[in-house]
Protein backbone atom coordinates (compact mmCIF):
# COMPACT_ATOMS: atom_id res chain seq x y z
CA UNK A 1 0.00 0.00 0.00
CA UNK A 2 1.54 3.00 -0.55
CA UNK A 3 0.46 6.90 0.26
CA UNK A 4 0.14 8.10 -3.58
CA UNK A 5 -3.24 6.85 -4.29
CA UNK A 6 -6.42 6.00 -3.00
CA UNK A 7 -6.35 2.47 -0.49
CA UNK A 8 -9.54 1.04 -2.16
CA UNK A 9 -7.73 1.67 -5.75
CA UNK A 10 -4.97 -0.28 -4.73
CA UNK A 11 -7.16 -3.36 -3.14
CA UNK A 12 -8.56 -3.17 -6.82
CA UNK A 13 -5.45 -3.36 -8.73
CA UNK A 14 -3.96 -6.58 -5.82
CA UNK A 15 -6.99 -8.34 -7.18
CA UNK A 16 -6.90 -7.40 -10.62
CA UNK A 17 -3.14 -8.72 -10.46
CA UNK A 18 -3.79 -11.68 -9.02
CA UNK A 19 -6.59 -12.51 -11.84
CA UNK A 20 -3.88 -11.43 -14.43
CA UNK A 21 -1.48 -13.51 -13.07
CA UNK A 22 -3.55 -16.50 -12.59
CA UNK A 23 -3.57 -16.49 -9.02
CA UNK A 24 -7.25 -16.36 -9.24
CA UNK A 25 -8.75 -18.07 -12.18
CA UNK A 26 -12.05 -17.14 -13.58
CA UNK A 27 -15.07 -18.18 -11.60
CA UNK A 28 -12.89 -18.58 -8.36
CA UNK A 29 -14.42 -16.89 -5.66
CA UNK A 30 -12.14 -13.67 -4.53
CA UNK A 31 -11.74 -13.00 -0.90
CA UNK A 32 -14.35 -11.06 1.20
CA UNK A 33 -14.05 -7.57 2.30
CA UNK A 34 -13.36 -8.46 6.09
CA UNK A 35 -11.07 -11.06 4.96
CA UNK A 36 -9.02 -8.34 2.26
CA UNK A 37 -9.99 -5.76 5.63
CA UNK A 38 -7.75 -7.93 7.97
CA UNK A 39 -5.01 -9.24 5.69
CA UNK A 40 -4.20 -5.72 4.34
CA UNK A 41 -4.69 -3.98 7.49
CA UNK A 42 -7.92 -1.76 6.13
CA UNK A 43 -10.94 -0.56 7.10
CA UNK A 44 -13.61 -2.92 5.74
CA UNK A 45 -15.44 -0.26 4.17
CA UNK A 46 -12.49 0.77 2.09
CA UNK A 47 -12.15 -3.13 0.63
CA UNK A 48 -15.39 -2.78 -0.41
CA UNK A 49 -15.14 -0.04 -2.29
CA UNK A 50 -12.67 -1.62 -4.10
CA UNK A 51 -14.50 -4.56 -4.92
CA UNK A 52 -17.68 -2.65 -5.73
CA UNK A 53 -15.18 -1.11 -8.26
CA UNK A 54 -14.69 -4.13 -10.04
CA UNK A 55 -18.18 -4.82 -9.89
CA UNK A 56 -18.87 -1.95 -11.89
CA UNK A 57 -16.01 -2.67 -14.56
CA UNK A 58 -16.89 -6.34 -14.66
CA UNK A 59 -14.15 -8.34 -13.21
CA UNK A 60 -16.46 -9.82 -10.83
CA UNK A 61 -19.68 -10.47 -10.42
CA UNK A 62 -21.78 -11.13 -7.35
CA UNK A 63 -23.80 -14.16 -6.43
CA UNK A 64 -26.31 -13.29 -3.86
CA UNK A 65 -26.00 -15.05 -0.42
CA UNK A 66 -22.32 -16.88 -1.39
CA UNK A 67 -19.77 -13.89 -1.88
CA UNK A 68 -17.89 -12.56 -5.23
CA UNK A 69 -17.09 -14.11 -8.16
CA UNK A 70 -14.22 -13.44 -11.29
CA UNK A 71 -16.08 -13.34 -14.46
CA UNK A 72 -15.73 -14.89 -17.67
CA UNK A 73 -13.44 -12.72 -19.79
CA UNK A 74 -12.16 -11.19 -17.07
CA UNK A 75 -8.80 -11.69 -17.37
CA UNK A 76 -8.80 -10.82 -21.52
CA UNK A 77 -10.78 -7.32 -20.17
CA UNK A 78 -7.74 -7.21 -17.88
CA UNK A 79 -5.06 -7.09 -20.54
CA UNK A 80 -6.37 -5.64 -23.03
CA UNK A 81 -6.60 -2.44 -20.40
CA UNK A 82 -3.00 -3.06 -19.34
CA UNK A 83 -1.95 -3.21 -23.00
CA UNK A 84 -3.71 0.06 -24.10
CA UNK A 85 -1.49 1.56 -20.87
CA UNK A 86 1.19 0.05 -21.63
CA UNK A 87 2.96 2.94 -23.11
CA UNK A 88 1.88 5.21 -21.18
CA UNK A 89 2.93 3.58 -17.87
CA UNK A 90 6.25 2.12 -19.04
CA UNK A 91 7.72 3.31 -22.06
CA UNK A 92 7.20 7.17 -21.83
CA UNK A 93 8.95 7.29 -18.27
CA UNK A 94 11.69 4.60 -19.67
CA UNK A 95 12.15 7.45 -22.62
CA UNK A 96 12.06 10.27 -20.56
CA UNK A 97 14.80 8.34 -18.64
CA UNK A 98 16.75 7.15 -21.53
CA UNK A 99 16.89 10.87 -22.89
CA UNK A 100 18.24 12.11 -20.05
CA UNK A 101 21.12 9.71 -20.41
CA UNK A 102 21.82 10.32 -24.24
CA UNK A 103 20.18 6.60 -24.73
CA UNK A 104 18.72 6.60 -28.57
CA UNK A 105 16.05 5.13 -30.17
CA UNK A 106 18.87 2.43 -31.69
CA UNK A 107 20.08 1.90 -28.23
CA UNK A 108 17.28 1.50 -26.02
CA UNK A 109 15.63 -1.04 -28.56
CA UNK A 110 19.52 -3.20 -28.45
CA UNK A 111 18.72 -2.79 -24.72
CA UNK A 112 15.51 -4.09 -24.33
CA UNK A 113 16.30 -6.87 -26.99
CA UNK A 114 19.33 -8.34 -24.90
CA UNK A 115 17.73 -7.88 -22.02
CA UNK A 116 14.73 -10.38 -23.52
CA UNK A 117 17.72 -13.04 -24.13
CA UNK A 118 19.04 -12.75 -21.12
CA UNK A 119 16.08 -13.27 -19.00
CA UNK B 1 -29.36 4.22 4.64
CA UNK B 2 -26.65 5.50 7.54
CA UNK B 3 -28.24 6.49 10.52
CA UNK B 4 -26.36 10.08 12.47
CA UNK B 5 -25.23 9.00 15.60
CA UNK B 6 -23.78 12.25 16.45
CA UNK B 7 -24.63 15.55 15.55
CA UNK B 8 -23.38 18.96 16.41
CA UNK B 9 -23.63 22.07 14.88
CA UNK B 10 -21.75 25.15 15.97
CA UNK B 11 -20.81 23.72 19.27
CA UNK B 12 -18.37 25.27 21.51
CA UNK B 13 -16.98 25.09 24.69
CA UNK B 14 -15.17 28.07 26.86
CA UNK B 15 -13.18 28.25 29.80
CA UNK B 16 -13.42 32.07 31.04
CA UNK B 17 -11.71 33.56 28.31
CA UNK B 18 -9.86 30.29 26.65
CA UNK B 19 -12.18 28.79 24.07
CA UNK B 20 -11.35 25.04 24.05
CA UNK B 21 -13.93 24.07 21.04
CA UNK B 22 -14.93 26.87 18.77
CA UNK B 23 -18.42 26.38 17.03
CA UNK B 24 -17.64 23.39 15.57
CA UNK B 25 -20.18 21.57 12.85
CA UNK B 26 -19.79 18.04 12.08
CA UNK B 27 -21.80 14.54 12.31
CA UNK B 28 -20.45 11.15 13.05
CA UNK B 29 -22.43 8.20 11.01
CA UNK B 30 -23.18 5.25 12.44
CA UNK B 31 -20.78 1.82 11.56
CA UNK B 32 -18.14 4.09 10.92
CA UNK B 33 -14.23 4.24 12.21
CA UNK B 34 -13.70 8.08 12.41
CA UNK B 35 -9.52 9.72 12.91
CA UNK B 36 -9.84 12.68 15.45
CA UNK B 37 -6.88 14.33 14.61
CA UNK B 38 -4.63 17.21 15.52
CA UNK B 39 -2.37 18.41 17.72
CA UNK B 40 -1.99 18.71 21.91
CA UNK B 41 -4.65 21.14 22.97
CA UNK B 42 -6.44 21.12 20.00
CA UNK B 43 -9.51 20.68 21.56
CA UNK B 44 -10.22 16.92 20.62
CA UNK B 45 -10.25 15.45 24.43
CA UNK B 46 -12.88 18.40 25.19
CA UNK B 47 -15.05 17.37 21.95
CA UNK B 48 -15.01 13.49 23.09
CA UNK B 49 -15.86 15.25 26.62
CA UNK B 50 -18.42 16.98 25.21
CA UNK B 51 -19.80 14.26 23.16
CA UNK B 52 -19.81 11.52 26.20
CA UNK B 53 -21.47 14.02 28.13
CA UNK B 54 -18.68 14.48 31.05
CA UNK B 55 -18.68 18.32 30.34
CA UNK B 56 -21.46 20.52 29.69
CA UNK B 57 -21.65 22.57 26.14
CA UNK B 58 -21.25 26.48 26.62
CA UNK B 59 -23.04 27.16 23.08
CA UNK B 60 -24.32 25.78 20.11
CA UNK B 61 -26.11 22.18 19.34
CA UNK B 62 -25.33 18.46 20.65
CA UNK B 63 -27.18 15.34 19.88
CA UNK B 64 -25.86 11.79 20.48
CA UNK B 65 -28.50 8.62 19.54
CA UNK B 66 -31.05 11.70 19.01
CA UNK B 67 -30.41 13.56 22.70
CA UNK B 68 -28.70 15.46 24.84
CA UNK B 69 -26.19 13.54 25.99
CA UNK B 70 -25.12 14.37 30.00
CA UNK B 71 -29.23 14.08 30.80
CA UNK B 72 -29.75 10.66 28.70
CA UNK B 73 -28.81 7.68 30.95
CA UNK B 74 -29.96 5.45 27.74
CA UNK B 75 -27.33 7.52 25.52
CA UNK B 76 -24.33 7.22 28.25
CA UNK B 77 -25.31 3.58 28.31
CA UNK B 78 -24.04 3.19 24.39
CA UNK B 79 -21.22 4.68 24.56
CA UNK B 80 -17.85 3.81 25.99
CA UNK B 81 -14.67 6.31 26.70
CA UNK B 82 -11.48 5.13 27.20
CA UNK B 83 -9.20 8.28 28.29
CA UNK B 84 -5.03 8.19 28.18
CA UNK B 85 -5.26 8.09 31.70
CA UNK B 86 -8.01 6.19 32.73
CA UNK B 87 -8.33 5.96 36.30
CA UNK B 88 -9.10 3.40 38.80
CA UNK B 89 -10.49 2.64 42.39
CA UNK B 90 -6.68 2.06 44.29
CA UNK B 91 -6.98 -1.34 45.33
CA UNK B 92 -8.94 -2.65 41.96
CA UNK B 93 -6.98 -5.11 39.92
CA UNK B 94 -7.68 -5.79 36.26
CA UNK B 95 -10.03 -8.79 37.28
CA UNK B 96 -11.69 -6.33 38.84
CA UNK B 97 -12.27 -3.87 36.46
CA UNK B 98 -13.11 -6.34 33.85
CA UNK B 99 -16.01 -7.85 36.16
CA UNK B 100 -17.60 -4.30 36.54
CA UNK B 101 -17.33 -3.32 33.15
CA UNK B 102 -20.88 -5.40 32.06
CA UNK B 103 -22.62 -3.32 34.64
CA UNK B 104 -22.06 -0.37 32.61
CA UNK B 105 -21.81 -1.70 29.01
CA UNK B 106 -24.93 -3.99 27.56
CA UNK B 107 -22.83 -5.49 25.42
CA UNK B 108 -20.04 -6.42 27.10
CA UNK B 109 -18.40 -9.58 25.82
CA UNK B 110 -16.69 -11.38 28.47
CA UNK B 111 -15.29 -14.18 26.33
CA UNK B 112 -13.75 -12.20 24.21
CA UNK B 113 -12.30 -9.52 27.11
CA UNK B 114 -10.61 -12.97 28.17
CA UNK B 115 -8.88 -14.25 24.72
CA UNK B 116 -7.53 -9.98 24.91
CA UNK B 117 -6.50 -10.19 28.15
CA UNK B 118 -4.54 -13.77 26.68
CA UNK B 119 -2.91 -11.44 23.61
CA UNK B 120 -2.19 -8.30 25.93
CA UNK B 121 -0.28 -10.96 28.36
CA UNK B 122 -2.42 -8.79 30.89
CA UNK B 123 -1.99 -10.04 34.96
CA UNK B 124 -4.95 -10.20 35.86
CA UNK B 125 -4.32 -10.04 39.68
CA UNK B 126 -1.90 -7.55 40.11
CA UNK B 127 -3.14 -4.33 41.27
CA UNK B 128 -3.44 -1.69 39.02
CA UNK B 129 -1.60 0.78 40.47
CA UNK B 130 1.00 -2.03 40.64
CA UNK B 131 1.02 -2.01 36.55
CA UNK B 132 3.15 -0.50 33.49
CA UNK B 133 1.87 2.06 31.98
CA UNK B 134 1.97 -0.52 29.48
CA UNK B 135 -0.35 -2.79 31.06
CA UNK B 136 -2.51 0.23 32.27
CA UNK B 137 -3.00 1.20 28.84
CA UNK B 138 -4.01 -2.32 27.80
CA UNK B 139 -6.79 -2.74 30.88
CA UNK B 140 -8.42 0.45 28.77
CA UNK B 141 -8.10 -0.98 25.31
CA UNK B 142 -9.69 -3.92 26.55
CA UNK B 143 -12.78 -2.44 28.53
CA UNK B 144 -13.00 -0.19 24.65
CA UNK B 145 -13.03 -3.39 22.77
CA UNK B 146 -15.17 -5.41 24.99
CA UNK B 147 -17.35 -3.39 25.82
CA UNK B 148 -18.58 -3.29 22.13
CA UNK B 149 -20.49 -0.08 22.96
CA UNK B 150 -22.09 1.56 19.55
CA UNK B 151 -20.21 5.01 19.79
CA UNK B 152 -16.42 3.85 21.59
CA UNK B 153 -14.03 6.57 21.91
CA UNK B 154 -10.22 5.85 22.26
CA UNK B 155 -8.18 8.82 23.12
CA UNK B 156 -4.81 8.30 22.92
CA UNK B 157 -5.35 4.63 24.46
CA UNK B 158 -1.83 3.14 24.33
CA UNK B 159 0.83 5.17 25.68
CA UNK B 160 3.50 2.84 27.04
CA UNK B 161 2.44 -0.02 24.59
CA UNK B 162 4.74 -1.24 22.58
CA UNK B 163 4.35 -1.79 18.78
CA UNK B 164 3.65 -5.54 18.98
CA UNK B 165 0.68 -4.97 20.97
CA UNK B 166 -0.32 -1.80 18.82
CA UNK B 167 -0.38 -4.23 16.32
CA UNK B 168 -2.76 -6.09 18.64
CA UNK B 169 -4.89 -3.85 19.32
CA UNK B 170 -5.16 -2.49 15.51
CA UNK B 171 -5.89 -6.26 14.24
CA UNK B 172 -8.52 -7.52 16.89
CA UNK B 173 -10.30 -3.82 16.38
CA UNK B 174 -10.69 -4.42 12.71
CA UNK B 175 -11.91 -7.92 13.17
CA UNK B 176 -13.93 -7.16 15.94
CA UNK B 177 -15.54 -4.27 14.16
CA UNK B 178 -15.62 -6.35 10.60
CA UNK B 179 -18.06 -8.90 12.92
CA UNK B 180 -19.88 -5.93 14.88
CA UNK B 181 -20.22 -2.71 13.17
CA UNK B 182 -20.29 0.40 15.47
CA UNK B 183 -19.13 3.71 15.43
CA UNK B 184 -15.37 4.23 16.50
CA UNK B 185 -13.77 7.33 17.47
CA UNK B 186 -9.73 6.94 17.22
CA UNK B 187 -7.58 10.20 19.08
CA UNK B 188 -4.06 9.53 18.33
CA UNK B 189 -0.88 11.19 17.56
CA UNK B 190 0.49 7.74 15.78
CA UNK B 191 -1.24 8.75 12.68
CA UNK B 192 0.72 6.80 10.10
CA UNK B 193 -0.30 3.58 12.37
CA UNK B 194 -3.90 3.87 12.42
CA UNK B 195 -4.06 5.41 8.54
CA UNK B 196 -5.27 2.41 6.90
CA UNK B 197 -8.08 2.01 9.57
CA UNK B 198 -9.97 4.89 9.20
CA UNK B 199 -12.74 5.48 7.03
CA UNK B 200 -13.43 9.48 7.69
CA UNK B 201 -10.57 12.04 9.05
CA UNK B 202 -11.75 15.28 11.03
CA UNK B 203 -8.71 17.38 11.97
CA UNK B 204 -8.85 19.58 14.76
CA UNK B 205 -6.52 23.00 15.18
CA UNK B 206 -7.19 25.70 17.66
CA UNK B 207 -10.35 24.15 18.77
CA UNK B 208 -11.53 24.50 15.01
CA UNK B 209 -11.86 21.54 11.80
CA UNK B 210 -9.53 22.16 9.44
CA UNK B 211 -10.62 18.72 7.70
CA UNK B 212 -13.66 17.00 7.69
CA UNK B 213 -13.38 14.25 4.84
CA UNK B 214 -13.04 10.61 3.75
CA UNK B 215 -9.51 8.94 4.61
CA UNK B 216 -9.67 7.71 0.67
CA UNK B 217 -10.48 11.12 -0.12
CA UNK B 218 -7.16 12.56 2.02
CA UNK B 219 -4.73 10.03 0.36
CA UNK B 220 -3.15 11.31 -2.71
CA UNK B 221 -4.73 14.79 -2.35
CA UNK B 222 -1.23 16.40 -1.77
CA UNK B 223 2.57 15.24 -2.83
CA UNK B 224 5.60 16.11 -2.59
CA UNK B 225 7.85 17.91 -5.58
CA UNK B 226 11.58 17.87 -5.29
CA UNK B 227 14.71 18.71 -7.78
CA UNK B 228 16.53 22.13 -8.76
CA UNK B 229 14.85 25.12 -7.09
CA UNK B 230 13.91 26.61 -10.18
CA UNK B 231 12.77 23.66 -12.04
CA UNK B 232 10.41 23.05 -8.74
CA UNK B 233 9.53 26.64 -8.94
CA UNK B 234 8.29 26.63 -12.24
CA UNK B 235 6.17 23.40 -11.63
CA UNK B 236 4.54 24.59 -8.45
CA UNK B 237 3.75 28.46 -9.82
CA UNK B 238 -0.15 28.44 -10.03
CA UNK B 239 -0.64 25.59 -7.20
CA UNK B 240 -1.29 25.94 -3.88
CA UNK B 241 1.91 25.29 -1.84
CA UNK B 242 1.10 24.17 1.96
CA UNK B 243 5.12 22.98 2.89
CA UNK B 244 8.61 23.91 1.28
CA UNK B 245 12.12 23.28 2.02
CA UNK B 246 15.55 24.30 0.71
CA UNK B 247 19.00 22.86 0.73
CA UNK B 248 21.42 25.04 -1.77
CA UNK B 249 20.12 24.66 -5.27
CA UNK B 250 17.26 22.31 -4.54
CA UNK B 251 13.81 22.69 -3.24
CA UNK B 252 11.13 20.36 -1.82
CA UNK B 253 7.63 21.79 -2.14
CA UNK B 254 4.51 20.15 -1.17
CA UNK B 255 1.54 20.86 -2.96
CA UNK B 256 -2.60 20.72 -1.99
CA UNK B 257 -3.81 18.95 -5.09
CA UNK B 258 -3.71 15.25 -6.58
CA UNK B 259 -1.81 15.07 -9.78
CA UNK B 260 -2.73 13.39 -12.78
CA UNK B 261 -0.79 11.38 -15.12
CA UNK B 262 0.03 14.30 -17.04
CA UNK B 263 1.16 16.17 -14.41
CA UNK B 264 3.56 13.46 -13.59
CA UNK B 265 5.03 13.29 -17.29
CA UNK B 266 5.51 17.04 -17.25
CA UNK B 267 7.46 16.23 -13.52
CA UNK B 268 9.26 14.06 -15.23
CA UNK B 269 10.56 15.75 -17.89
CA UNK B 270 11.90 18.81 -15.67
CA UNK B 271 13.79 16.00 -13.83
CA UNK B 272 11.87 16.18 -10.77
CA UNK B 273 10.84 13.30 -8.22
CA UNK B 274 7.20 13.44 -6.85
CA UNK B 275 6.92 11.77 -3.87
CA UNK B 276 3.17 10.77 -1.78
CA UNK B 277 2.34 12.69 1.26
CA UNK B 278 1.34 10.69 4.10
CA UNK B 279 -1.90 11.58 6.49
CA UNK B 280 0.65 12.36 8.88
CA UNK B 281 2.82 14.57 6.72
CA UNK B 282 -0.11 16.25 5.27
CA UNK B 283 -1.84 16.88 8.98
CA UNK B 284 1.91 18.46 10.03
CA UNK B 285 1.50 20.73 7.13
CA UNK B 286 -1.61 21.82 7.90
CA UNK B 287 -1.52 22.06 11.69
CA UNK B 288 2.33 23.20 11.85
CA UNK B 289 4.57 26.40 11.64
CA UNK B 290 5.06 25.38 8.42
CA UNK B 291 6.37 28.09 5.64
CA UNK B 292 4.36 28.26 2.87
CA UNK B 293 6.36 31.31 1.87
CA UNK B 294 8.55 33.39 4.19
CA UNK B 295 7.28 34.06 7.53
CA UNK B 296 6.49 37.42 9.17
CA UNK B 297 9.63 37.39 11.04
CA UNK B 298 11.63 37.10 7.36
CA UNK B 299 9.62 39.33 5.57
CA UNK B 300 10.61 41.84 7.86
CA UNK B 301 14.67 40.86 8.00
Amino acid sequence: MDDSRPLFIQIAERIENDIVDGVLEEHAQIPSTNELAAFYRINPATALKGVNQLVETGIVAKRRGIGMFVTDGARAQLIERRQADFADRYIRPLIIEAEKLGIGPDQLAALVRSERIES
Amino acid sequence: MTDTVVRASGLSKRYGSFTAVDAVDFSLEDGRIYGLLGRNGAGKTTIMQLLTGQIFRSGGQLEVFGHEPAEHADVLRRLCFIAESQRYPDDFTPADALTAAPWFYENWDAGFAQRLVADFRLPLKRRIKKLSRGQLSAVGVIVGLASRAPLTFFDEPYLGLDAVARQIFYDRLLADYAEHPRTIVLSTHLIDEVANLLEHVILIDHGRILLDRDADEVRGSAATVAGPAAAVEEFVADRPVIGRQSLGGLASVTIDGALDRDDRFAAAELGLEIAPVSLQQLIVHLTGHDLTGPTAEEEAA
